[in-house]
């Protein structure tokens, strides 16, 4: 059986980054996720596997050399807290517009602003929606659990690097800073350079041999019809993403005439809420979605047949929301609770929201 | 002789590099870039290391530098080419990584990242295109416009006490101690242009032995910038550049 | 099963160790555990706490404010937790300091005298594991053998010649816990 240890989410995506096999981390510490490089510091793996691990100047240099060590091929990652990945959106922008594979860690806390270092949703339009200029998407997965933080590292890298698109695991304080059990998978050794040259030696930037082009990366297009047909060419791989790539769980749905939508911790308060409801005899589900880029949208519409209305809880001010009103499309009432500036909201609070909504 | 007896091979003086590509260049006629290219393109040719080396090309007027030399390149967001760099060798530091930047680009937006590089001894090498003026913007100020130089955005010339002083930056990258050889060289003559080209293969050598950051500016002229003939530019630039901006190594380690 | 529990004390007195120590020993059980250390508007003051949640299930949330346990050493956590324990739940405090003792007239309470304890053992770093000692007497949810298992996963290798001083001291905490007052609903 596989080893299971105790593991905070801060240190379990470092643990994973080492296993899966990771190249290069380049970050810059802040408040709740410090212990990321932290972690990495202590285990010393450039002794071991050979990778790199650098503290950086600044939020914006570290986001610069992802684009650096993307553009080589090479699994790159970073971590931060919101104020940082504000800084980082010209880069994330960059990182799409150039088309390159890298990982980057957000461990919300409370905005705007410097804002608070306690746990926060409410950068939830920054990671799907943009964040940085232009018609681009990071995917954006939504771990509610110290294992999810494990796996969806690796998971990230390997969507990363099927679409040539950055991702972005989008986690909280809650789920950085608590421990919970977690089985270390099978560890993955790093890519050789003649590896990465033979797998991506048509795009990446590995030292041009004698038989091939030099290899160029840049978003740069200043003929706009190229441009567009670039744009285009991104817009298919989103529609790809979106029609193979959506992940969600559904917790007590079948009879469920209510629905709560909730991602990441406050998924896992949901999740108590609907247990505390169903004793009192209230039929409420739960849909949890895993990846918010590409958003669950199908299966929340295809629930709408069986359900009186849906509440959306997140620790923002109303921004998933959003999402879960497009999926409906009006065919039934959706309702948003929420606390916002880093307080967490109570299993109590919800219900009474649910209940509130019902009357 | 005659014409096909000058082209014979045996003959040939001097050729193209074949690092270089066949595109024709961008930049206006009178500007250094195009001689810088060829440098840069030259030693990669002698030393060898096509297939080693990566450059990281900047946003400015040399953007496009990734069109004109057959290696990988990676084009930079502003500024940021030193970071990029960074990760770049680190990654695979058996490459040759360069970095070609403006004065606008390494010494305004990118600050920060270029003194963090040369701090940490980056075995990287910065080559540094100083022609005082944002060229690609339209001649705009620069941290490095002189004094009383007018530019578009200082149309009764750069005054201290509004646009502050020029920054020597190089000056300021000699002091740190992972820098193991800053330079300012230029390309306007033919001897100018050899030592230049001396100063880049032995940046590239440098990277090879890991003594740090090598960094080499080239005071550069921007006729078009600096609203100039091309031969006027250059007296312009020995007149007023090369007195504030001295030609010679700073720090050779 | 399913046990949740709140440690509130200063920071410093070993509460988020001792939380991680009994969280280690509940996976050496194969339970599910949570961690959940002070993380939100409460954490001021020097005073740490932490919510551990042991289970035979999933757990779903990390995040609770009504426990089966509260373990109490000093009197700001006393004030501000003993509310927390559910009705016929266990309140556990240190008495040390302690010039308001629980009112609670419907959770059941023992005391364990942790700080004399761990000065009488010459070693005021065996402190939390007395405490720990002490609430596995009156709830054994997990067993010796496994909170053994989960010091040695705890603590840094360089520091396991310890282990045998921590053993002894949760032994002298099983000793030294006193019942105040039982109920049970």
């Amino acid at each position: 059986m596989a080893e299971k240890i105790l593991l905070k989410g801060n240190e379990a995506i470092a643990i994973a980054a080492i296993r899966c096999g990771c190249d290069g981390y380049f970050s810059y510490p802040i408040t709740p996720q410090s212990e990321i490089m932290e972690t990495l510091m202590d285990e010393r793996p450039w002794e071991t596997t050979g990778m790199v691990v650098l503290q950086a100047e600044s939020e914006v240099a570290s986001i610069n050399m992802l684009y650096g060590g993307a553009s080589c091929g090479k699994k790159v990652m970073t971590s931060s807290s919101s104020p940082g990945i504000s800084l980082m959106c010209e880069g994330l922008s960059y990182l799409a517009g150039a088309e390159l594979p890298c990982l980057v860690v957000n461990v919300v806390r409370g905005g705007p602003g410097l804002g608070s270092i306690q746990a926060s949703q409410a950068d939830y339009f920054q990671a799907v929606k943009g964040g940085g200029h232009g018609d681009y998407r990071l995917i954006v997965l939504a771990p509610s659990s110290v294992q999810e933080m494990y796996d969806c590292v690796d998971l990230s890298f390997e969507l990363a690097f099927k679409y040539r698109n950055p991702a972005m695991i989008l986690a909280d304080g809650v789920i950085g800073q608590m421990m919970e059990k977690v089985e270390l998978r099978e560890e993955k050794r790093r890519l050789t350079d003649a590896e990465i040259a033979t797998l991506y030696g048509s795009w990446a930037t590995t030292g041009k041999p004698a038989n091939r082009k030099g290899n160029v990366i840049t978003s740069l297009a200043m003929d706009s019809e190229v441009h567009e047909k670039f744009n285009l060419k991104l817009l298919e791989k989103y529609r790809q993403i979106n029609e193979h790539e959506v992940r969600f769980e559904k917790v007590a749905c079948d009879d469920a005439e209510h629905l709560i939508v909730a991602y990441g911790s406050c998924a896992r308060i949901c999740e108590k809420a609907v247990e505390l409801a169903r004793e009192e005899g209230i039929k409420v589900g739960l849909l949890r979605p895993i990846t918010l880029y590409p958003y669950p949208s199908k299966a929340i519409d295809e629930m709408t047949a069986q359900l009186k209305d849906i509440l959306a809880v997140e620790m923002s001010a109303g921004q998933m929301v959003e999402d879960v009103r497009l999926a409906v499309n009006g065919k039934i009432p959706v309702a948003h609770f929420g606390r916002i500036g880093g307080i967490i909201p109570t299993p109590e609070e919800v219900v009474a929201a649910l209940k509130n909504r019902i009357q | 002789m005659d014409t096909k007896e000058i082209i014979k091979p045996e003959n040939r003086v001097y050729g193209k590099s074949p690092v270089l590509t066949d595109v024709v260049m961008h930049y206006c006629p009178g500007c250094s870039h195009g001689v810088i290219h060829k440098l840069i393109a030259e030693v990669i040719e002698e030393m060898g290391i096509q297939e080693k080396t990566i450059g990281v090309s900047p946003v400015g007027c040399a953007v496009f530098a990734y069109n004109y030399l057959h290696i990988d390149w990676q084009q930079a967001a502003h500024g940021r080419a030193p970071a990029v760099a960074t990760a770049t060798k680190r990654l695979y530091p058996d490459k040759y990584v360069f970095t070609y930047q403006g004065d606008g680009d390494l010494a305004a937006i990118g600050t920060a990242e270029t003194i963090h590089a040369c701090n940490r001894g980056e075995n990287i090498v910065i080559i540094f295109i100083n022609n005082a003026i944002y060229g690609m913007t339209g001649g705009q100020m620069s941290p490095l416009t002189l004094e009383g130089q007018v530019t578009a955005t200082t149309p009764l010339g750069r005054r201290a006490d509004l646009n502050g002083y020029p920054l020597k930056i190089t000056d300021l990258v000699a002091q740190l101690e992972g820098t193991c050889y800053v330079t300012r060289q230029s390309v306007q003559n033919a001897g100018a242009v050899r030592k230049a080209k001396k100063a880049i293969r032995k940046a590239f050598e440098n990277s090879a032995g890991g003594k740090g950051t090598s960094f080499i500016e080239m005071v550069s002229s921007c006729n078009s910038g600096w609203k100039l003939t091309p031969v006027a530019a250059n007296r312009w630039m020995e007149e007023n550049l090369f007195p504030f901006y001295p030609i010679g190594d700073l720090k050779d380690k | 099963m399913k046990e949740e529990i709140i440690i509130a004390g200063f920071g410093g007195q070993g509460v988020l160790s001792m939380g991680k120590i009994l969280a280690y020993s509940g996976i050496m059980q194969d339970m599910e555990v949570t961690w959940m250390p002070s993380y939100g508007p409460e954490m001021r003051g020097g005073t740490a706490n932490v919510t551990v949640v042991l289970s035979d299930k999933r757990i779903s949330s990390p995040i609770v404010h009504q426990v089966d346990t509260a373990i109490i050493l000093n009197q700001q956590s006393l004030d501000k937790f003993q509310d927390a324990v559910k009705p016929g739940g266990l309140l556990l405090y240190d008495p040390n300091g302690i010039t308001h003792p629980p009112t609670r007239a419907d959770v059941t309470v023992y005391k364990v005298e942790a700080t004399g304890e761990a000065a009488r053992l010459g070693n005021a770093k065996a402190y939390n594991m007395i405490v720990l000692g002490a609430f596995l007497k009156i709830k054994p949810i997990v067993k010796m053998e496994n909170v053994v298992k989960g010091l040695k996963k705890s603590i840094p290798e360089r520091h396991h010649h310890l282990i045998p001083m921590n053993e002894q001291a949760i032994l002298r905490g099983m000793e030294a816990v006193i019942p105040i007052k039982s109920y049970e609903l």
